[in-house]
């Protein structure tokens, strides 16, 4: 959890503290919101039949069916290539988008190029068009170049997908490092390194940390060109996730064990890091 | 912390020094582009080219159903998107989406935010469940919400009217959700998604506010509503306006929950899904473009008009 | 506030990130080495497949059997209906050779093997007396022919529609189901059966939309109350007076006695409202018989059958077959027929019989299925209506006039994936209630009158 949701609490007006009914209604707000997440996770433990009940079975037996249908997978290799091309597609995406990111936001804010604000607002201009209107090319030369079905070739676009918000990220958190602190290293003789490691560094660092989490979390989300650029070796999660509808009967438990396999990882990431989330998902604006 | 108390100094520096090209020689200049420009190359081709592509493709008479009949197609290709009702009908359904969700989840993420600005028992436990549905996969979300709440034989909605129903002793309601309103159920599907977001910028607005002035005024005998109206509503203008922004630039290119919970309903079908449906269904690569064309022409205006508002967000920032 | 992170320690930012670098790299070095290994290996080929469940099964059998006796490893891809119809056509199409075989129908295989996507598989057939093409079903067997004469695809299971019914349901409310009902004394008896038990309607039709899902059912029905998509001379008909009233007939019915949600439901939420006993009646596809009577399900052994309800042609049932194609851009057809031969040969059904029960075969396609006492004593209950169904239907003249193009449920023409979708669109959300049937025919009728103009040239 944050460090910073005690701080609030600190500051929070005295006067207030009277109006008691705003705990309840948090609560009963918290539980209407969560309900769809409980509800998920609850029906992925019960057995088939009980989760397709009306009026629901809340508290029918649990079981972990569910979740072993989804691990055996409907007689393939299971959910764990389809994981694993998540994570690197991901991860890797990540990493590549950090190492292009951070030297373009240090040329928009610590050293800034002419006509910064524009190359800036270029970049966030390539977030508003409608990525379906681009498909057809990307299929198209996915498919020329021998790239279909490659986790590379989809781990390039989430690049693609992801770097605009990052630069805009890493530069809000790089335009925080003061200029005092860079001249006073530059009067003291410090190289370019050296300032990058020992100055500029460690202020930026919790922001290349949120750039890392909102780029990782939209990454492993994305749907729309995993379903159209994969197939057989490469599908994504989300996509393996979408085949579990089958018009066999009955699935809601199996699909809602693969939703929260799904899940988990932003989940977690999300939980771990809210403050983070914040600042990454408001192009750093809020911090 | 905020938006308001961003550091001035970078901004007084980046400007002096920014517009100094004659003072700096040509070499000095282009080692100050050079940590930019493998960004800036990579986001051309990747995001560019592809639609200058696009734009060629949309002037083709290309379907792959006939092969045989491929060639220059001029304006042919627009004209039937023009004339294309289903393609009106999804501009419609685009807006109204977009706007719904973005006003709805701004209006309950600012309670909720304001909730959480209280001090209660709980609180940590509160906002982290709050966050949830924001951290669930959307095709996941999309698919929770398709068939383990609005499905209409055992989803929990109906499920739960059932239930109210027995214990009350009334004769429970089961409405076809899905069928009966789909634009209506995508909406809150994602209006339950993007609460989240709003509340969290929201939450970082209100607690970024100069508690001083506030204290000073509940001194002065202001009430609660005096103090909202006057000093926290005009704060929180500009995270309003943020979060209105970019709950717009993703909700705008929805396609997960539009093609997941409604299948091909034509009453919710927006602009992402026509393009794929035009693309995948009838293969129709020359009209497909020509539709991806006026959708990015359109995107484009509407951008101008969004980034002019970041832009005085950004502007404000440096005023300070 | 959110950020105001000065007095945190750093250590734990740069541990995260140092962290996330590792992984990246980690998984970096991971896809350069699996990126894109598959397709060089001759020993196996790619399968695209619906996920109906005999696919499921045959995913489940095809390791321990084929992969076992052929050496040859089958990577699948099993996707929903309407996902895994967009996946195949664009792979097709653009002969991108992601896929060695996929499923196609009796729709699209003259189609695709017209725009060459498709290998011909003739001296296949030859050279391989025991896969028995004789044995096919003629009706399936010349479906899945093209033009030229040549075979491009071998059936896996075929299917007819027909109509399926609750017989203890309806003897209770003294109802008698004919062999040959009429949609009219269909419709009657919805309409006393409707309630019947509590939370039971009168019968299920399909409402989703999806030109291979609501429309196919719509259409047979509008094939014997007389009208056509389009006239022999290619003339759009869809606001004939015969059309609207198929339409209005099968829309009225199902939205005063047919299942909950139906604007949303298609063969799959029929097959569970069937089962779970939502409704009483039910009219699909015969391959349905096979779930409802297997081993498990509530409904085994309650279930009657009759011939496709019609009103002024002898009979109305559809065809249709899921069938294995091969892409011509494959480079390992030899591969890719060995495995067709397998699945689709006699030796899979009894395989399916002994290890996963005789109704779940994959029947429809071969006589020699309706000659097996196993089958027969297994599956008896539906075994001779569906022979008879699919044996019966004539994808030359379903109607009462000639058409352009064959097909039953469908028109035989590339434009009726998007044109029929779109139509199903308009009369799905008639059945939802937000248009009028006759709004929704005079908006599709453009829409085919554009196709039909095209055709007219």
């Amino acid at each position: 959890m944050s460090t910073t949701t005690a701080e609030p609490a600190a500051r929070a007006n005295p006067t207030r503290r009277a109006w008691r009914p705003w705990g309840v209604i948090a609560w009963a707000s918290a539980l209407v919101f969560a309900a769809p997440v409980l509800w998920m996770v609850l029906t992925s433990l019960h057995s088939e039949p009980d989760a397709a009940t009306n009026p629901p079975s809340l508290l029918a037996p649990l079981t972990l069916d569910g979740y072993a249908d989804f691990f055996g997978g409907i007689g393939g290799a299971g959910p764990w290539p389809p994981l694993v091309n998540s994570f690197s597609a991901s991860i890797g995406s990540t990493v590549i988008v950090l190492l292009l990111a951070i030297p373009a936001a240090y040329a928009l804010s610590i050293k800034p190029v002419e006509r910064w604000t524009d190359v800036l607002f270029f970049f966030l201009s390539t977030k508003m068009l409608p990525v379906v209107a681009g498909l057809l090319p990307i299929y198209l030369v996915a498919q020329f170049s021998g790239m279909l079905d490659n986790i590379s070739f989809l781990t390039l676009l989430y690049t693609s997908m992801n770097l605009p918000i990052a630069v805009w990220l890493m530069r809000s958190f790089l335009a925080e490092v003061p200029r005092e602190i860079l001249e006073a290293a530059a009067i003291d003789g410090a190289g370019l390194i050296t300032t990058l490691r020992r100055v500029v560094a460690p202020i930026a660092m919790p922001g290349i940390a949120a750039t890392a989490l909102i780029c990782f979390i939209f990454s492993w989300n994305e749907l729309l060109f995993a379903r159209v650029l994969t197939g057989v070796v490469a599908g994504t999660a989300p996509v393996y996730l979408t085949g579990f509808v089958t018009s066999q009967g009955l699935f809601l438990a199996k699909v809602c064990a693969a939703a929260v396999v799904v899940s988990l990882p932003v989940l977690i990431a999300g939980f771990a890091a809210q403050d983070k989330l914040v600042q990454g998902l408001s192009l750093g604006a809020v911090k | 912390m905020a938006l308001e108390t961003a550091p001035p100094p970078t901004r007084a520096g980046a400007s002096s020094t920014g517009r100094s090209g004659p003072g700096l020689d040509r070499a000095a200049r282009w080692a100050r582009r050079a940590p930019l420009l493998p960004a800036l190359i990579f986001t051309i081709i990747v995001t560019q080219l592809p639609f200058l592509a696009t734009l060629g493709i949309s002037f083709l008479r290309w379907n792959l159903s006939d092969p045989d009949d491929r060639g220059f197609a001029g304006l042919d290709n627009y004209a039937a998107v023009f004339s294309d009702p289903a393609l009106r009908d999804s501009v419609v359904n685009t807006v109204v989406l977009t706007a719904v969700v973005v006003v709805v989840s701004l209006v309950l993420g600012l309670g909720l935010a304001l909730l959480l600005d209280q001090r209660f028992f709980g609180r940590g436990a509160v906002r982290t469940m709050l966050i949830a549905p924001f951290l669930v996969v959307p095709v996941a979300a999309a698919l929770l919400w398709k068939h383990a709440l609005f499905n209409p034989e055992f989803g929990l909605l109906n499920g739960g009217l059932t239930w109210l129903g027995g214990v009350f002793g009334f004769d429970a309601p089961q409405p076809e959700w899905i069928s009966d309103m789909p634009l209506t159920a995508v909406i809150v599907s994602l209006v339950w998604q993007w609460t989240p977001f709003m509340m969290l910028i929201l939450l970082a607005g209100l607690q970024s506010r100069p508690m001083d002035v506030v204290e000073a005024a509940a001194i002065d005998g202001a009430t609660g509503f005096q103090v909202f109206r006057h000093l926290t509503f005009p704060h929180l203008r500009r995270y309003l306006e943020l979060g209105g922004l970019l709950g717009s630039i993703y909700i705008v290119q929805n396609f997960d929950a539009v093609f997941t919970i409604t299948g091909a309903s034509l009453e919710a079908a927006n602009l992402p899904y026509q393009i794929y449906q035009t693309f995948y269904k009838a293969q129709d690569y020359g009209r497909a473009s020509a539709a991806g064309v006026v959708v990015v022409v359109g995107s484009i205006i509407i951008a101008t008009f969004a980034l002019r508002t970041v832009s005085s967000l950004f502007k404000a920032e440096e005023g300070r | 506030m959110l950020g105001r992170e000065e007095g945190k320690p750093m250590r734990s930012h740069l541990r995260f990130a140092a962290a996330v670098a590792a992984a990246g790299l980690t998984a970096a070095a991971c896809s350069g080495a699996g990126g894109g290994g598959s397709s060089d290996d001759a020993q196996s080929i790619n399968v695209l497949m619906v996920n109906n469940p005999q696919m499921v099964d045959l995913q489940k059998l095809t390791a321990d059997n084929f992969t076992r006796d052929t050496g040859i490893t089958v990577n699948f891809t099993v996707l929903p209906e309407n996902d895994v119809r967009d996946k195949i056509s664009q792979d097709f199409s653009s002969q991108s050779g992601q896929y060695d075989v996929a499923t196609i129908s009796n729709y699209e295989t003259p189609i695709y093997a017209k725009n060459q996507w498709l290998a011909p598989l003739d001296d296949y057939v030859e050279g391989d007396p025991a896969f028995d093409q004789a044995d096919i079903l003629p009706p399936i067997a010349e479906s899945l022919k093209a033009e030229d004469g040549k075979i491009y695809a071998e059936p896996f299971y075929g299917e007819a529609s027909m109509l399926m019914y609750r017989k203890d349901v309806l003897e209770a409310k003294g109802v008698r189901m004919p062999a040959k009902p009429t949609w009219q004394q269909v419709a009657d008896i919805a309409a006393r059966v409707d309630g019947a038990e509590a939370g039971m309607k009168g019968i299920c039709l399909r409402g989703l939309p999806g030109w291979g899902e609501l429309m196919a059912p719509l259409t047979t029905v509008v094939n014997t109350f007389g009208g056509t998509w389009f006239t022999e001379d290619w003339q759009a008909r869809l606001n004939s007076p015969e059309f609207k009233e198929a339409t209005n007939f099968y829309v009225d019915l199902v939205r005063e006695h047919g299942q909950p949600g139906a604007a949303q439901s298609g063969f799959a939420e029929c097959l569970n409202s069937m089962t779970q006993s939502k409704v009483a009646m039910w009219y699909d596809a015969t391959s349905a018989a096979g779930q409802l009577e297997a081993d498990g399900s509530p409904v085994k052994g309650k279930l009657g059958y009759a011939q496709a309800p019609t009103v002024r042609t002898e009979a109305s049932q559809w065809l249709y077959t899921w069938a294995f194609g091969v892409q011509k851009a494959s480079r390992k057809q030899d591969a890719a027929w060995k495995f067709i031969s397998w699945a689709s040969g006699k030796g899979y059904e009894e395989l399916v019989g002994d290890t996963q029960g005789w109704a779940k075969v994959p029947d429809g396609k071969r006589s020699s299925t309706y000659a097996n006492p196993d089958y027969l004593a297994k599956g008896g209950s539906f075994a001779k209506s569906v022979e008879e169904a699919i044996k019966g239907a004539k994808p030359d003249d379903p109607g009462v006039q000639r058409r352009p193009a064959p097909g039953i449920q469908f028109v035989g023409i590339p434009e009726f994936t998007d044109l029929g979708t779109q139509v199903s669109q308009r009369v799905s959300a008639a059945i939802a209630g937000g248009k009028t049937v006759d709004e929704a025919l005079e908006e599709s009728q453009g829409l085919a009158e554009k196709v039909a103009e095209k055709y007219r040239k």
